[in-house]
């Protein structure tokens, strides 16, 4: 079977044909996880027996006639940050190295009902923290498009076994880019939906207020009909909110305004990455699109806004892991012992160092200059972002400032690593849904351009997206 | 930069335990990232509201229906009890 042909249409119109089964579809690509993934490790735990079950329960309603629900049979991975019940759920960290997921998660349930066979669970940064998918406590995973260099993160599992051909599509979560950045850095499409769009029940919890689950595809189309499984809203996450999708009402390049912001172009910017994205903004233009100079005048501190309200929410959501109600406990003496010493030893670096940094901003005498002060310039990047949308219909720019860097090249240096996020933790504070797609290589290393749009209008870029698919094609 | 006893007094707030040679790295490593955090400052940010959340939603009602609750099992798998009660060390030394 040729796994790296299909998609999602092709899955159901080869299941209803029987060109194949349910069964032959996940083995061929459980397969292909046996063959790759000693060299990539996409996967934490592959979960063979729950996907031939569902698998064949796909066969079973296929035999009996049943019309087969949106993704039925599909192939797919779970980022490690999602519960599937039954399945571990490591979030990366030795801290859960032992837990076993109690239920599943809203997005699990959604896609189990859609007749989704599930092959196993992906590889991230520890609970999310980290652009490259080092800072698993489980070792790197590996870019399959050059195996010395990193997938980016934190969803490096997902998009690595999306690019590897070990999976069709994947689930992924974004807090600061991470899913669009590996997406970028893999060459495989990555959506962040709207903030509420999508249910964080069943999330393993970074930061609550930018955190928003997504769909990974190789084509922009796979990534839109996952993403419209998992939406809505969710009884069990307040936050989420009823889904008001507004119609695209754009068919061709003529009908979009596209807007650049020119503080995306700046310093930081690889010539390299600069030249195959304004390449691809000339495309667009070529093919009608109105192409239109855009500021977002405190991009520049954005990054900084961003990291202090992710290290603060982060200090806080991770404090239930006290040793006693979740995984690693170290048995040493006082409580106030055990909790130092589980925590001492149950998180990696990274995440105690954000831990340690978000109790600073949050503690006495701090809270003003520092997390308070975050929120107020993210409320100024909200409205740079709601002027140039009056303008606008999308936002166009690089997903990140460079190509994918060698294993070990920012490891070293934390800040070299938080400036991948650059271009993608503005859409997080200001919870628009943004994408990023394939639009060229430098060498051989895929470049992402990523696409901003208005808050619930993610229809209009999946519309933008499958127009510049077609421009790509192309040539 | 800030001192060893203030890397100590957060890992202290944060109930992480290290050992000297984190101290020393998290020492370094905080400073720099909180140099960066001073950017924030130049901004003049009097009038401006903040944002918790960027799609704000308030006071979220649903009906006062019974429904079937998570595993209790499964949601206490990792955890040393007795009597029914979570076990943890005395609190007082």
């Amino acid at each position: 079977m040729d796994t790296a042909s299909l998609n999602i249409s092709k899955v159901q119109e080869g299941l209803s044909k029987k060109e194949f089964s349910a069964a032959e579809l996940a083995k061929a690509f459980l397969n292909n996880i046996k063959e790759k993934d000693g060299d990539i490790h996409a996967f934490l735990a592959v979960s063979e027996e729950l996907a031939l079950s569902q698998a064949a329960s796909v066969d079973r309603a296929i035999s009996k006639g049943e019309a087969l629900p949106e993704l039925a049979g599909v192939p797919m991975s779970i980022k490690d940050a999602i519960l599937v019940e039954g399945l571990p759920c490591t979030a990366g960290s030795r801290m859960l190295e032992n837990y076993i997921a109690p239920y599943d998660a809203t997005v699990i349930q959604k896609v189990k009902e859609a007749g989704a066979v599930i092959l196993g669970k992906t590889n991230m940064d520890e609970f999310g923290m980290g652009s490259s998918t080092e800072n698993s406590a489980f070792g790197p995973t590996k870019n399959p498009r050059d195996k010395s260099r990193v997938p980016g993160g934190t969803s490096g599992g997902s998009t690595a076994s999306v690019a590897a051909d070990e999976c069709l599509v994947s689930l992924g979560e974004d807090t600061g880019g991470s899913i669009r950045l590996p997406a970028s850095f893999c060459g495989v499409v990555g959506l962040k939906p709207t903030y509420g769009a999508v249910s964080r029940h069943g999330i393993i919890s970074v930061a609550s207020s930018l955190d928003q689950v997504g769909s990974i595809g190789k084509t922009v189309e796979d990534a839109e009909k996952l993403f419209h499984v998992i939406q809505g809203k969710d009884p069990k996450d307040g936050t989420s909110v009823a889904y008001h999708e507004l119609p695209p009402k754009k068919s061709s390049w003529r009908d979009f305004i596209i807007g650049v912001p020119k503080e995306y172009f700046e310093a930081g910017l690889d010539p390299q990455v600069k030249a195959v994205i304004e390449k691809g903004i000339d495309r667009m233009e070529k093919q009608g699109a109105r192409i239109q100079e855009v500021s977002l005048p405190h991009t520049k501190y954005a990054l900084a806004s961003y990291y202090v309200i992710d290290m603060s929410e982060i200090s806080s959501n991770l404090a239930r892991y006290d040793g006693f109600r979740y995984g690693k406990h170290v048995k040493s003496g006082t409580l106030l012992q055990e909790y130092e010493e589980s925590r001492g030893q149950g998180f990696g670096e990274e995440v105690k160092r954000r831990v340690m940094l978000g109790t600073y901003a949050l503690s006495a005498g701090y809270y003003d200059a520092f997390y308070l002060r975050a929120q107020k310039v993210r409320t100024l990047l909200k409205q740079d972002f709601e002027k140039a949308f009056e303008k606008v219909d999308v936002v166009a720019g690089p997903t990140a400032p460079f190509l994918p860097f060698k294993l070990g090249e920012r490891s070293a240096d934390p800040m070299a690593m938080y400036l991948a996020d650059i271009y993608t933790v503005p859409v997080n504070l200001t919870g628009l849904p943004a994408i990023s797609l394939p639009a060229g290589s430098v060498q051989g290393l895929p470049v992402g351009l990523q696409l901003i749009g208005k808050a619930f209008c993610e229809q209009t870029l999946f519309e933008a997206g499958k127009l510049f698919e077609q421009i790509q094609s192309n040539g | 930069m800030i001192t060893k006893e203030d890397v100590l007094r957060v890992a202290k707030l944060a109930r992480i335990q290290l050992n000297s040679q984190e101290t020393e790295k998290f020492q370094k490593d905080l400073s720099a990232i909180l140099d960066y955090f001073a950017s924030l400052q130049e901004l003049d940010v009097s009038g401006v509201k903040e944002t918790t959340h960027s799609v704000q939603v308030q006071n979220v009602m649903r009906e006062d229906q019974e429904a079937t609750g998570q595993k209790t099992e499964g949601l206490l798998q990792t955890t040393e009890q007795k009597d029914g009660f979570l076990k943890v060390p005395s609190i007082l030394p």
